[in-house]
């Protein structure tokens, strides 16, 4: 095993964990503030085509960010609406959320199968990247760089702001905040815009910066893993960062499963690879659900919503 | 009001797809930028262009809606559907009541499936009356295994069972994958990833002839009816909707908020496993990588738009039955991909769940009580 | 004399509710660095009043005005600009965060942490309030969160301060070092406005009681002048009944012990339970007295069969141990508890009276057999309750959410007063809950007494328990003290041991958060 193979395998691995991240950070924050959104994978999907779709039309991948993000946005409104101002239900919603999603991003990106799109260069001159050190710190695309930035942005904006400290107060106590005078509502549907923005941005990324090419359903249950993933990580962004990547690990061992043939295979059908991620999702939720420090550090509002009393 | 919303958001659904479908009337070849040299627009164009989208919209909603009722070789398609969606749903509805959310209903029905299969290639070369109820036996076993590990994670370890049966569900369809490729494949099947075919005695009786239309459709119904019965005059439906609308009263009054969870998973896994098992030795007539139709996924909306009670879910089925026909028929009509009836789908679900408000609003102004002070409701207790 | 204008005065303030008249053209006046009291049962009117001082609600009618001006305040962030501060009786605290976190939240500026926290031990040592900033909410005691809530308010200077049952959760020595805060306040100019219902404090404290009955105004006075009764009847607005006990009760054998019941926390932050023990003879009412979260609740839940232990033989009836048995098999033995939530734990909401009753009633009553219901019986039950304890209600399909708590109290202890339990133990059974109702309620509580059940009553209200009971212990941090006759009894010790003795308390027993809590709601 070379060092370029190893290096090789890592850059996968980072490819593959930036979607996750995403949408993981933008569920961190809405479930922050008392919101549980499980429309995450409808909302990738819907980043996805738009993003595409932009690439294919305009060439451009920074726009293609911007409006991946503004579609999960808007996406994520219908979700607003319905549990923050209509106070149905949260999971229902959810639900509902990504079946429309996942169809509306197959019916937009119906003449777009098998058209590939230019995906986004790389973020430092290629000369940087000559040597495998240089291959391992430099060459990737920005949004792999722009999804630390966004780790980092996101703990400080929770531990060191106002805002933040307003937000996990509406998370914590939303009776509360609101005879403290802060408005529930309004900081939710920040929230939520913010998680949808995110969940878009990750579902971007997978043609702009996996695979050129745009397929069905092409989030494969990412968006549920990302969710999973916020459990997993104590709502604590440096931990989502570590979960993130470790599950990315696992979903590429499949991808080496298949070409490496039988010295994987020998272990586990290449099934059995694919199957992985989910069943190491599950084993780690309940390591983590068991644990006091793990369920006790929820939200305590999330998924329960407010009722005013006047 | 509260079975007049369904019926209303069949209504809006249709409305609002029409205009839903009108704007995002998808070119062949994806959406493009408009040319450097746009073609002069006058009002004349203007007014074709929205006209034409604007039919387009509503071919859409017809086909998916109208069009399977009024054709009459297509109820039988509409039944057959119905069948799995109602049967899931009547689990899920029992489930969603006591607040348990079974998301992984698909994943249950796959592994039915499969574990009726499993008996099935073992029973192929033997014959016998026998057969066929085993494998629905073994279907109803494997959906009800697979919905105790949603179970049995949340009652020992505290996990959510929604990301918890959602993965294992995912995990089901690899597992089926692996054996309808692998182990399972039919030899003298070209080397299609499939099942070999059921036999005569592995195959549910037809009660329509020339049609699809099989026995399991009437033991669904059945089910239904029973599951009614138990959710409305039993103490154990009692004890389902108590576990949901106030844990605590609950465990006050005596009740196990553990072995609901049991029993209701024990019920979808197996209702879902069953109706897994219904499609294989009915319609499919074997398993292959196309086999998960999305039922335990549609089936949520069914039971919400069922508003959670089995009869309820019984007409909610047949809704979305016709939508999962509509959609092929959109599909050879309008070239309208296949998925897009999930967005009228995801509609009807919207539009239920916002109606809920006028519900809960028209409740709240009716019962004000005499004297209530608002600030009553705040005060949760003095404990706090 | 100049006239100097009064700090705050409200002219025909009216407020409408959907059903009921909250506010009913009130007017009264607080004078510069007055103590003025606002006085009147749950329901008269107070919080109502209050929310429109602070902002959070706009009379319908009236005016109000602010030293001599009128003003219009329109939220509670232009209250505070105003310089109204509140603190609220249920507070507005958030458990997993700091002292300083709370503050800041509560404050409208953007203060720089260091800042804060200087101006917030300044406060503290000028009005003698000892709090450490860095510790998180959940750890502290109910008083401790209470000083929260006022230094949070004092940081604001405010001109007027208002105060909503401040001592409902504080032990007698509690009470006490709190009144030496306002007194300061007041000297210094602040105008105090003090909710409570609590008339010996009223005359402790105040210079001015206004009191409300239905929403309308029916007296200012001077409780230095007044008597606690002529103040209780204008509150009640009729002659105040005294309890009927039968004269000469005499005891049976020992029905309910309790023996050296020890249960752990539930959740990270329940209270634990450390060998309890108590007896209750025949006919016998026992009290527990204690400070809001120092185990009552996870003692209702031990002796319900909610929480099982062990030890059988911890919890004995007629001595059976009966400690390892659930909550239904204890009711078949004759054990009725009454938790202190109405809404969400004795009773659901969502459901009609009639399917409350088979919550509770299905075994011993036969109201679901061989696991058919029998919405018959039922509803006969649930109508005899209704009409034996005189429930509020549209009928036995009422649902339970759509009562007052009045109505909804008298009906739950009617559902298990009528099913005739050998033992009954209750939790807070009139918190909340207007003075006729309660009244009732006392009097069932004395008549199953009488007819030779053991009664366990746990209660915040020292003077609900020394009414009723026959004999009282006092619980604090999931220890009881020794068990003490009522007639004779030294309040003073009573304080005393509430507060621990040694004058701090345990930290605030609180549900525990589960994992993500879908669909499950709380009571609101």
């Amino acid at each position: 095993m070379s060092i370029d193979f190893l290096i090789s395998v890592i850059i996968t691995v980072v490819g593959a964990s930036t979607p996750i991240l995403f949408a993981g950070l933008g569920e961190l924050v809405t479930e922050k503030s008392g919101v549980l959104n499980l429309g995450v994978e409808g909302m990738m999907l819907v980043g996805a085509i738009a993003g595409f779709a932009t690439v294919d039309m305009t060439g451009n991948p920074w726009l293609a960010v911007v409006v991946a993000a503004a579609a999960g946005a808007a996406v994520s409104m219908i979700f607003a609406v319905l549990t923050l101002s209509l106070r149905a239900n949260q999971v229902a919603t959810g639900l509902a959320l990504t079946i429309f999603g996942t169809g509306l991003s197959t019916l937009i990106g119906h003449g777009y199968t098998g058209r590939p799109i230019k995906p986004f260069t790389t973020l430092f001159p290629a000369a940087l990247a000559n040597d495998p050190i240089g291959r391992l710190f430099f060459s990737y695309s920005p949004l792999v760089y722009f999804s630390f930035i966004m780790v980092a942005l996101v703990a400080w904006f929770l531990s060191r702001t106002r805002g933040g400290l307003i937000l996990r107060a509406v998370g914590e106590n939303d009776l509360s905040a609101h005879s403290i005078g802060y408005s529930v509502i309004g900081v939710r549907y920040g929230a939520v815009a913010f998680g949808g923005a995110m969940a878009g941005i990750g579902g971007a990324a997978f043609p702009l910066v996996l695979t050129p090419l745009w397929a069905e359903g092409l989030t494969g249950g990412r968006g549920w893993i990302a969710i999973a993933l916020v459990v997993f990580a104590g709502w604590r962004p440096g931990r989502l960062l570590i979960g993130a990547y470790f599950f990315g690990l696992l979903g590429t061992l499949e991808l080496y499963a298949k070409a490496s043939g039988t010295v994987f295979t020998a272990l586990l059908p290449s099934e059995g690879w694919a199957a992985l991620p989910y069943v190491a999702t599950v084993i780690a939720l309940a390591i983590i659900s068991a644990s006091k420090a793990g369920g006790g550090n929820a939200p305590a509002c999330l998924s329960k919503p407010f009722t005013p009393a006047a | 009001m509260l079975y007049a919303t369904p019926v209303g958001a069949v209504i809006v659904t249709m409305i609002v797809g029409a205009l839903v479908f009108s704007l995002i009337t998808p070119p062949p070849q994806g959406f493009s930028l408009p040319p450097a040299n746009p073609p002069p627009v006058d009002l004349s164009t203007i007014l074709t262009s929205i006209g034409s989208h604007l039919w387009f919209g509503l071919q859409a909603v017809y086909q998916v809606f109208i069009a399977p009722l009024v054709t009459s070789y297509k109820w039988g398609d509409i039944a057959v559907k119905a069948s799995p969606l109602i049967l899931i749903g009547v689990g899920l509805a029992v489930g969603n009541r006591a607040a348990i959310w079974n998301i992984g209903a698909e994943g249950q029905y796959v592994v039915g499936a499969l574990a009726g299969t499993g008996i099935g290639l073992l029973t192929q070369k033997m014959t016998g009356v026998w057969i066929l109820p085993s494998m629905l036996v073994a279907g109803l076993i494997g959906g009800a295994v697979w919905g105790a590990i949603p179970a049995a994670l949340k009652n020992w370890f505290n996990v959510n069972e929604t990301l918890s049966s959602l993965m294992l569900t995912y995990v089901a369809i690899h597992l089926m994958n692996h054996l309808v490729t692998g182990p399972w494949k039919d030899p003298t099947g070209f080397s299609f990833p499939q099942t070999p075919l059921v036999t005569a005695d592995q195959t549910l009786p037809i009660l329509v002839p020339g049609t699809y239309v099989h026995l399991g459709i009437v033991i669904t119904l059945v089910i239904a009816v029973i599951v009614w019965f138990l959710m409305s005059r039993s103490l154990f439906g009692f004890q389902v909707r108590v576990v949901g609308a106030a844990p605590s009263a609950a465990r006050h009054g005596g009740f196990s908020q553990k072995a609901t969870v049991w029993m209701v998973f024990l019920l979808s896994g197996a209702l879902a496993g069953l109706a897994g098992i219904f499609e294989v030795t009915g319609p499919f007539g074997q398993m292959s990588l196309g086999f998960p139709q999305n039922y335990g996924f549609t089936a949520i909306i069914v039971a919400f738009l069922g508003r959670l009670n089995p009869l309820g879910v019984i007409l909610a089925g047949i809704v979305l039955a016709i939508t999962y026909v509509g959609g092929d028929m959109a599909q050879s009509v309008l070239q309208l991909p296949n998925a897009s009836k999930g967005i009228f789908q995801a509609m009807l679900l919207f539009f239920l769940l916002a109606s809920d408000i006028l519900i809960r609003y028209r409740v709240r102004v009716v019962s004000s009580a005499p004297a209530p002070m608002p600030n009553a409701a705040v005060a949760r207790s003095p404990a706090e | 004399m100049t006239d100097i204008a009064p700090r705050l005065g409200l002219r025909g303030i009216t407020k409408r509710f959907p059903g009921v008249l909250a506010n009913d053209n009130v007017s009264f006046e607080v004078k510069p660095g007055e103590i003025h009291a606002l006085l009147g049962e749950n329901g008269a009117g107070k919080s109502t009043l209050v929310k429109m001082i602070y902002g959070i609600m706009q009379p319908d009618a009236g005016e109000m005005l602010w030293n001599g001006e009128r003003v219009t305040i329109a939220s509670p962030k232009a209250a505070r600009k105003l310089g109204i501060g509140m603190v609220f009786q249920h507070f507005s605290l958030f458990e997993a965060l700091t002292v300083l976190e709370n503050i800041a939240l509560g404050m409208d500026a953007n203060i720089p942490q260091r800042e804060l926290e200087g101006r917030i031990r300044a406060v503290m040592t000028q009005y003698g309030l000892k709090l450490e900033p860095h510790r998180t909410v959940s750890t502290l005691s109910v008083g401790e969160r209470q000083r929260i809530e006022i230094v949070r308010a004092l940081l604001l200077n405010p001109k007027l301060l208002i105060m909503d049952e401040p001592t409902s959760v504080l032990t007698p020595q509690e009470v006490e070092q709190l009144f030496v805060v306002l007194r300061q306040l007041a000297k210094e100019g602040c105008s105090i406005l003090y909710i409570s219902h609590k008339l010996h404090e009223i005359k402790a404290l105040c210079d001015t009681a206004t009191i409300l009955r239905a929403g309308r105004l029916v007296d200012t006075c001077d409780p230095k002048v007044e008597t606690s009764r002529s103040m209780a009847e204008k509150m009640i607005g009729g002659n105040l009944k005294t309890i009927q006990k039968p004269a000469g009760r005499e005891f049976g054998a020992e029905k309910f012990v309790v023996t050296q019941l020890s249960l752990p926390g539930a959740g990270p932050f329940g209270v634990a339970l450390h060998d309890i023990s108590f007896r209750v003879r025949a006919g016998e009412i026992f009290g527990i007295a204690g400070v809001a979260g120092n185990g009552q609740n996870a003692l209702q839940l031990a002796l319900s069969g909610e929480q099982t232990t062990s030890d059988a033989q911890a919890i004995r009836v007629d001595g059976e141990g009966v400690a390892k048995l659930d909550a239904k098999a204890r009711r078949l033995k004759g054990i009725a508890t009454v938790p202190e939530e109405r809404n969400g734990h004795a009773a659901v909401p969502d459901f009609t009276l009639s399917d409350n009753s088979v919550l509770t009633g299905r075994d011993r009553l036969k109201l679901a057999i061989s696991g058919i219901l029998r919405p018959g019986a039922a509803k006969k039950y649930t109508s005899e309750v209704i009409s034996s304890f005189a429930v509020k209600a549209t009928g036995t399909e009422a649902t339970a959410g759509s009562l007052s708590g009045g109505n909804l109290q008298k009906y739950i202890m009617g559902r298990e007063i009528l099913q005739r339990p050998d033992v009954l133990i209750v939790n807070q059974p009139t918190w909340g809950v207007d003075a006729g109702a309660a009244a009732a309620i006392h009097q069932a509580l004395v008549d199953l007494a009488a007819e030779g059940s053991a009664l366990v009553v746990i209660s915040q209200d020292l003077d609900e328990l020394l009414e009723l009971c026959d004999t009282l212990a006092v619980i604090n941090g999931g220890r009881l003290s020794r068990a003490m006759q009522v007639s004779g009894v030294d309040i003073n010790e009573v304080g005393l041991l509430m507060g621990g003795i040694h004058g701090g308390s345990a930290p605030v027993e609180s549900a525990a958060p589960g994992a993500i809590g879908v669909g499950a709601t709380s009571a609101a």
